[in-house]
């Protein structure tokens, strides 16, 4: 750093003597375009992370790989190959995620309810529920310099808390519902404080903590499931009882087919979104938030508890990603809750923030992209590997995390004020 | 080696922080270059380093032009540089440090220690330069790194031109001293010297010719006989008082009383020893010392950062042993931090959130924990006004103002809201002449409305220009209290302990007491 700060950070050598006229819109679109901002990077992410995918899955399929081996005598077998390979691939991918061009034509004809167009996108937005809450649990404490790893264990105690709720109470559904979802924001909040706690009053750091706590979590989620109280009466294998009716998320377009999934907990999600950032952005405990992620030296020397701060933001976040449990054990209806609902959506919810940019609106985003790769793959196996989903999210959230990669493939710009890399504060 | 610049401009964009700038470096020659923070100092150093390419104009060593890309370039025609802030391995030792990028090797790419060792003491007896290769640099006193950093600098092929940024920014009075003697001892073994400083004593003391930048045009060529308001008069376009208007002081009742407050550290080590101090209303204590003595500790303990583990402290006449640092500022404590990067500021926050850091909860910024943004925004245009702080709006990140403003904003900050007591560390470090004046006047403003002020500070300008009572830290113990017309060398002595024979007749001196104000108002 140097004392004369009045020096721009990025170098314009095209600046000649006069200062040069007002580029238009079109200029400027254009400059923006080639430029290494964050909203370009994210973009180029995705196009490169698909033609890497692209490539991937020509190399791992053996009919069109068996094509190259005599690709100098007749090459267009093995482009037409690959192209088709990767054309129905993606095709398939889109069907299932966005909308199916079979039941368009069988709509049009009229074999078709309206209903059956839309459980693609039902099924993407179904998927995409959980990320979102997940995905705020990890953005939210990456804005006070926390790296949530938590947000599994978090979802799983949620999960117990509204799913204990949902079948042991007699409740209207009025109540019932509620009570049920608060019950698993409560759980998840308390498992998520924990790493918070440690860390305020011990210094243990919160992603070794947390990371542990996802063990423990998952290893009592085992030994809950064959306790009496959770356990199934009907079932013999590791399954819990089915929530009460009164206490299972309603679907939202349940009267347009009796395929479509997606339920309440999308709205309740979206909800969460809107109140994370205004708790960000116009509150007095988001500004705690921030202050403390940006400067923790100098929050605690204007008079902020700085280890309170990290307790309360770590069971916010728990709070969040135990709605994502919520979300679960009370949308999957009659067939109770096993070892395997949670998935990876705790984990998910990492590379969801860091794709959104641990900004709410981001995150919502993020979220919808992976629900849609998972819902996409999901359908299109198996005449697509299902990893090529999970690939491609990785892939994705490979050149997020390192935009100096995206901008030298592609040679873009630095922007006005240098790249933004997000990175957790604190290691 | 004989440099010399020739009509060196740098724009960027629209801006030109360097305009048609002439200068020559006579070899042997110390030249210092003034000029305020953002006067276009440090981007000269830069095109000089090959870290910037000029927009225009030319750069002649020995009279062949010559063009860098990079500082490899600087470094192998011979330029080396010190840079304000170290670069340095912290837990790597100083011969580690000073070949770091061109280390020894054998054959494979084993490091060739030995040579290394070597080297430094080579270049270190050559130079006069005290050093032992096998420290760890982390461990090394401040003044020692800079030393460390010199070495590296000189440690070039053929190093004949040295570029000190700022170099005594960070150092105590002792080690400038030094660092001014090892300026010289270098220009007399033929090595050119490219000072960079806005300390007008340091480079009257040391320099042969002063060229004075203004907005990044050289404003005047100085002889080091230029008297220092001369001098600062150049450098900030008008006339500057350095010496501080100031009535005799009033002391009323006490405002802070530290009472055998004891801090004992993670090392074990008492970095507060028994401190006792007092500050009244409507004074100025000066609280002089060599850092790292203990102040830093004494700040933390009156705002409420750090607990001490025996002793008192009473603000306004109430102990507050529990009071956490929000009570203690809600009650009226102003705290400017000897560490505004790290303490002072969220630099990622703008300069509106940064104006009400402390009060964000407070009405009318925020009512029932929300934000009045309106409120926020209010109280910046007005600080903005008042405290002159130059930064584009209130939305700017505080990180794109100039050290000054910056401190600006914290002094803001402080002085908006109802105080009773105010410790001020290191005010004006960093900070250029221009709001020097300006903060010292604030702060004697501030003194003549009541607040009692702790005054900080390793240098012993600003504790003469301000203080109206001096009390000096020595290993965690006031050693001394003393008047503001005190000659530097009783001062002086007693910051490094030299008068310990007499401990017991300072700590009974009757000026310990300082209810009985003799030697209060009479500067």
């Amino acid at each position: 750093m140097s004392t004369d700060t009045a020096t721009p950070p990025a170098e314009q050598p095209d600046a000649a003597e006069n200062p040069p006229p007002r580029p238009g819109f079109t200029q400027l679109f254009g400059r923006y375009l080639i430029e290494a901002n964050s909203v370009m990077v994210t973009v180029y992410s995705l196009l490169l992370a698909f033609l890497i995918g692209a490539v991937l899955l020509i190399v791992s399929d053996e009919n069109v790989r068996s094509t190259y081996t005599y690709f100098f005598a007749r090459p267009q077998d093995a482009l037409t190959s690959s192209w088709i390979l990767v054309r129905d691939s993606y095709l398939a991918l889109f069907e299932g995620a966005i909308l199916n061009l079979n039941t368009l034509e069988r709509f049009q004809a009229g074999t078709a309810e309206f209903g059956d167009l839309l459980r693609p996108i039902s099924e993407t937005l179904l998927n995409a529920t959980p990320l979102i809450f997940t995905g705020l649990a990890v953005g939210l404490a990456f804005r006070a310099g926390l790296f949530n790893i938590g947000a599994q264990g978090q979802l799983i105690f949620g999960m117990l808390g509204a799913l204990a709720v949902g079948f042991s109470l007699n409740l209207p559904a009025v109540v019932h519902l509620p009570l049920a979802i608060v019950a698993g924001a409560l759980a998840g909040a308390a498992f998520g404080a924990i790493p918070g706690v440690l860390k305020a009053t011990t210094g243990a750091h919160e992603v070794i903590s947390s990371i542990m706590l996802n063990n423990i979590a998952f290893f009592f989620l085992v030994w809950a499931i064959g306790t009496g109280f959770f356990h199934s009466e009907t079932k013999s294998e590791l399954v819990t009882k089915p929530v009460d009716e009164s206490a299972t998320l309603p679907t939202l377009l349940g009267w347009l087919g009796a395929g479509l999934r997606v339920n309440l907990a999308l709205i309740v999600g979206l909800a969460a979104a809107v109140f994370t950032w205004w708790l960000l952005s116009r509150s007095t405990f988001g500004f705690r938030i921030r202050a403390v992620g940006f400067n923790a030296h100098a929050s605690a020397t204007a008079g902020m508890h700085v280890g309170r701060t990290y307790a309360s933001t770590m069971a916010f976040a728990g709070g969040l990603a135990g709605l994502a449990g919520a979300a679960l054990s009370l949308g999957v209806g009659s067939s109770g809750v096993t070892t395997n609902t949670a998935l990876e959506y705790g984990f998910d919810g990492i590379t969801v923030a860091l794709l959104g940019r641990a900004r709410p609106g981001g995150i919502v985003a993020a979220a919808l992209l992976f629900g849609a790769l998972k819902a996409g793959a999901l359908s299109a196996q198996p005449d697509v590997p299902v990893d090529i989903s999970t690939l491609l999210q990785a892939i994705i959230v490979l050149f997020i995390a390192a935009p100096a990669l995206v901008k030298a493939i592609l040679h873009l710009r630095t922007p006005r004020g240098g790249m933004v890399t997000l990175e957790a504060k604190g290691w | 080696m004989r440099l010399e610049l020739k009509g060196l401009t740098k724009k960027f964009g629209s801006f030109t922080a360097d305009d048609d700038i002439d200068l020559v470096v006579e070899p042997g020659q110390i030249h210092a270059v003034l000029g305020e923070n953002g006067a276009g100092k440090s981007t000269l150093m830069n095109m000089l380093y090959g870290i910037l390419k000029p927009t225009s104009g030319e750069i002649l060593i020995d009279g062949e032009p010559v063009s860098f890309s990079g500082p490899g370039d600087a470094i192998a025609a011979g330029i080396g540089m010190v840079h304000q802030h170290f670069k340095l391995v912290g837990p790597f030792s100083v011969a580690d440090n000073v070949h770091l990028g061109r280390e020894h090797t054998l054959a494979g790419g084993v490091l060739a220690a030995k040579a290394a060792r070597q080297a430094v003491l080579d270049v270190s007896e050559r130079y006069g330069l005290r050093l032992d290769p096998d420290a760890i640099c982390e461990d090394l006193p401040v003044g020692v790194q800079q030393r460390v950093e010199i070495v590296k600098a000189l440690s070039g092929p053929k190093t004949e031109l040295l570029i000190l940024d700022e170099p005594t920014a960070v150092l105590t009075p002792a080690e400038i001293a030094e660092l001014l003697d090892i300026m010289r001892s270098l220009a007399e073994s033929g090595t050119s010297i490219l000072f960079i400083s806005h300390k007008l004593k340091e480079v009257q003391a040391v320099a042969d010719t002063i060229t004075v930048i203004r907005r990044g045009k050289v404003v005047a060529e100085l002889e080091p006989t230029a008297s220092e308001a001369e001098m600062a008069a150049a450098m900030v376009g008008r006339a500057v008082t350095l010496q501080v208007d100031k009535t005799p002081a009033e002391p009323a009742e006490p405002r802070l009383e530290v009472k055998d407050l004891t801090v004992v550290n993670a090392a074990g080590v008492k970095a507060l020893d028994g401190l006792n101090l007092n500050v009244h209303s409507g004074e100025i204590v000066g609280l002089a010392g060599v850092e790292g003595n203990g102040q830093t500790e004494l700040a933390r303990c009156i705002l409420g950062l750090l607990k001490p583990d025996a002793g008192h402290i009473a603000i306004d006449g109430a102990d507050v042993h529990h009071h956490d640092p929000a009570r203690r500022i809600a009650d009226g404590l102003g705290y400017i931090p000897e560490d505004r990067g790290r303490d002072g500021l969220v630099t990622e926050f703008s300069v509106a959130e940064n104006l009400v850091l402390n009060q964000y909860r407070d009405e009318p910024f925020a009512k029932n924990g929300v934000v009045d943004a309106a409120a926020v925004r209010k109280r910046a245009v007005d600080s903005i006004a008042e405290f002159d702080i130059r930064t584009q709006s209130p939305d700017e990140p505080a990180a794109s103002l100039s050290g000054g403003n910056q401190q600006k904003v914290i002094i803001a900050r402080e002085f908006s809201r109802p105080r009773r007591l105010l410790v001020a560390a290191q005010p004006t470090r960093g900070v250029d002449v221009g709001a020097t004046e300006f903060i010292h006047n604030r702060l004697v403003t501030e003194r003549d409305t009541g607040t009692g002020i702790l005054l900080i500070s390793s240098e012993l300008d600003e504790i003469y220009a301000l203080a109206d009572r001096i009390a000096v830290i020595y290993n965690g113990r006031i050693v001394g209290e003393v008047a503001p017309d005190t000659p530097r060398e009783v001062i002086g002595r007693l910051m490094v302990g030299a008068d310990l024979g007499g401990d017991a007749d300072a700590e009974t001196d009757p000026r310990t007491r300082p209810d009985d104000d003799a030697n209060g108002g009479d500067r």
